[in-house]
């Protein structure tokens, strides 16, 4: 019901808005560049005035789009939530425009998103990364980067010139062990999650 | 020789404060304060831009402890995620696993037992009094009042007892888990709960005298750190943080969960949203907390405490699976494959004691995520730091960040 009325609010504000399947609150996917006109729409007139969170996910290396962002919104009067996505269109360096003018709270949520997925958001006062330090070269939460992490430079560079040290991948002894739903029996063996390498594949050195 | 008299003259105003300021120019002082600071309670650290002792620019540095959790979802079964949630905040893991699995079930679709809910509504309590306890105790040392600490880290100690007796562990609890709780009370431990309501309460009273009135206390915490209900809507504010600059936002009462609609209690809010309404909201918290435990307790029904649907989710009895085919079977599958989840996307928030946790799942069937993400409460509160601490003094910080009652485990994730 709350789900239809939306749905046609915010058609009116960019008639490519369609219904995101969803297990729970209403969930819509806008095209990138209406995005900050619909949620400031839902903000403005629907009374959702709360973003409680702002995120992105990778669908997977070889899929296009390839990142989509993700915001939650929550009506403080009313107590109900609504989701928007929407698909950023460059895979390789994906850009989406910043809400942190509708929402300052938005700042931090998307400068985690920038520093984990690589998600640049355009105008945003400072983009910097936030949980990683500064000089970090990945974004750990895309798909291609394997769950031990990369060998890279330590982070202050003294350090690194006293000691020769450097950040190792984890020791992850093969696992974390996990199966495929399969109706294969034989994938149905718990094996590593990262298969950066296992018995076929040779462990990379280093 | 005659006298030489110098001339001297009364120079105006702004010529004088020209000259002061000649005189008394201050140079801006970069104060690198944590991440190991006793105030800031864990590994925050604020780099601050000072001139004098007025913080002209407050930036917040995080990440000193992300451990990449919701790398680590998206690569074990939603069974062995369990654990992890413990280590978010890890002043409450009772409720932080709570929440946890209401996300995922409401992603499958499993209805627990009331007596399921039941027990998870007392514990999030339980959890919510011993966060707010030890959240209190800090605050008040930082500020100067060194007694309280030492009643209310007692009672925690007291209320861990409880909880290692529920779940045989003090800290990282791992109690509910999807489609239900590891195992039922122990006998009479009810009872022992009451007891400790009955014996905290006039403990709280003794701790209120001497707070709410102690000059010392309010000097340092009224009108410190004002934050404004439009500021706390547009920053995501949530909890006790929230609640003290009067924005009625409860998800217990507003989108109930777990069978909160069966309880009475009243949300307590602040007028002012500074420092001392942040402390009043929590006390109040806690004499409410007190209330449900005891209505929870009074009604507790009886019952199975997981559901009969998440045989495929939850671990079976040990000694059935030793003995019984069917449920060997079952503890292989869910051991290896995880327990198997629909596709589809949940968000799901619950009030956890620093605010509204939020778990963000996208599924795309199978026992892994595809996508987690956390929202920790602690992170969105404190982004409101920058704007906070501007004009304010250094010594204002403590009674701030202690005021907050933030925890770096779920900001960093």
């Amino acid at each position: 019901m709350i789900a239809q009325d939306l749905l046609v609010a915010l058609q009116g504000v960019s008639s490519e808005v369609a219904e995101r399947e969803s297990a729970d609150w209403p969930s819509f996917n806008c095209p990138i560049d209406s995005l900050v006109a619909v949620l400031k729409v839902l903000r403005d007139n629907h009374g959702y005035d709360m973003l409680v969170d702002a995120t992105g996910m990778d669908n997977g290396v070889d899929a296009s789009p390839r990142f989509t962002v993700i915001y939650h919104l929550l009506s403080t009067a009313n107590h109900v939530y609504v989701r928007v996505a929407a698909d950023c269109a460059d895979s390789e360096n994906p850009v989406a425009p910043t809400v942190s003018g509708l929402w300052p709270g938005a700042d931090w949520h998307e400068r985690e998103a920038y520093d984990l997925l690589g998600i640049t958001y355009e105008n945003h006062p400072d983009m910097r990364r936030i949980l990683m330090w500064d000089s970090y070269p990945h974004h750990p939460l895309r798909k291609d980067f394997p769950l031990a992490g990369h060998e890279d430079d330590l982070w202050d560079e003294e350090i690194r010139e006293e000691t020769g040290t450097k950040v190792i991948p984890a020791p992850m002894a093969g696992g974390p062990f996990v199966s495929k739903s399969s109706n294969f029996e034989a994938q149905k063996e718990p094996r590593a999650k990262d298969e950066s390498w296992n018995e076929k594949k040779e462990k990379p050195e280093g | 020789m005659a006298t030489e008299s110098k001339e001297y003259s009364m120079p105006d105003a702004a010529s004088r404060a020209a000259q002061a300021s000649e005189e008394f120019e201050t140079e801006k002082l970069e104060l690198s304060m944590g991440p190991s600071h006793p105030s800031t309670h864990g590994v925050l650290r604020l780099n601050l831009e000072l001139d004098g002792e007025i913080i002209q620019k407050c930036d917040p540095v995080l990440g000193y402890l992300h451990r990449g959790d919701e790398k680590i979802a998206e690569n074990m079964t939603y069974n062995q995620f369990v654990p992890y949630t413990d280590r978010l905040d890890y002043l409450a893991p009772l409720a932080n696993n709570a929440i946890y699995a209401i996300a995922v079930e409401k992603l499958t679709g499993i209805e627990v037992p009331e007596r399921c809910q039941a027990i998870r509504v007392l514990t999030s309590e339980m959890a919510r009094i011993s966060s707010h306890l030890l959240g209190l105790g800090a605050y008040t040392m930082d500020v100067g009042a060194l007694t309280v600490f030492m009643i209310t880290f007692t009672e925690r100690e007291n209320l861990y007892t409880l909880f290692e007796e529920l779940t045989g562990a003090r800290f990282t609890t791992s109690y509910s888990r999807i489609g239900g709780v590891t195992r039922d009370m122990p006998d009479g431990w009810m009872d022992r709960v009451l007891g400790f309501c009955d014996h905290f309460l006039p403990l709280l009273d003794d701790v209120e005298s001497l707070l709410s009135r102690n000059r010392v206390f309010v000097d340092r915490t009224a009108d410190i750190g004002i934050i404004s209900k439009e500021d706390a809507i547009a920053y995501g504010l949530t909890g006790p943080n929230a609640r003290a600059s009067g924005l009625d936002l409860d998800l217990r009462r507003d989108a109930p969960y777990s069978g909160y609609e069966k309880y009475d209690f009243e949300v307590a809010l602040g007028e002012n949203g500074d420092c001392y309404d942040r402390y009043l909201v929590r006390m109040e918290e806690m004499r409410q907390s007190v209330r449900i435990i005891r209505q929870v307790i009074a009604q507790m029904p009886e019952g199975p405490y997981r559901a009969e649907d998440a045989k495929k989710i939850i671990l079976p009895h040990k000694d059935k699976t030793l003995t019984s085919m069917e449920e060997l079977i079952q503890n292989f599958m869910i051991t290896t494959e995880g327990p198997q989840i629909p596709a589809g996307e949940v968000y799901f928030e619950g009030e956890a004691p620093k605010g509204a946790l939020g778990f963000f799942i996208h599924s795309k069937g199978g026992g892994v995520p595809y996508r987690m993400k956390i929202r920790g409460p602690s992170f969105c509160n404190l982004s409101i730091l920058p704007k906070l601490c501007v004009g304010v003094m250094v010594s204002d910080i403590p009674s701030i960040l202690g005021s907050f009652d933030f925890v770096m485990g779920e900001c960093d994730r």
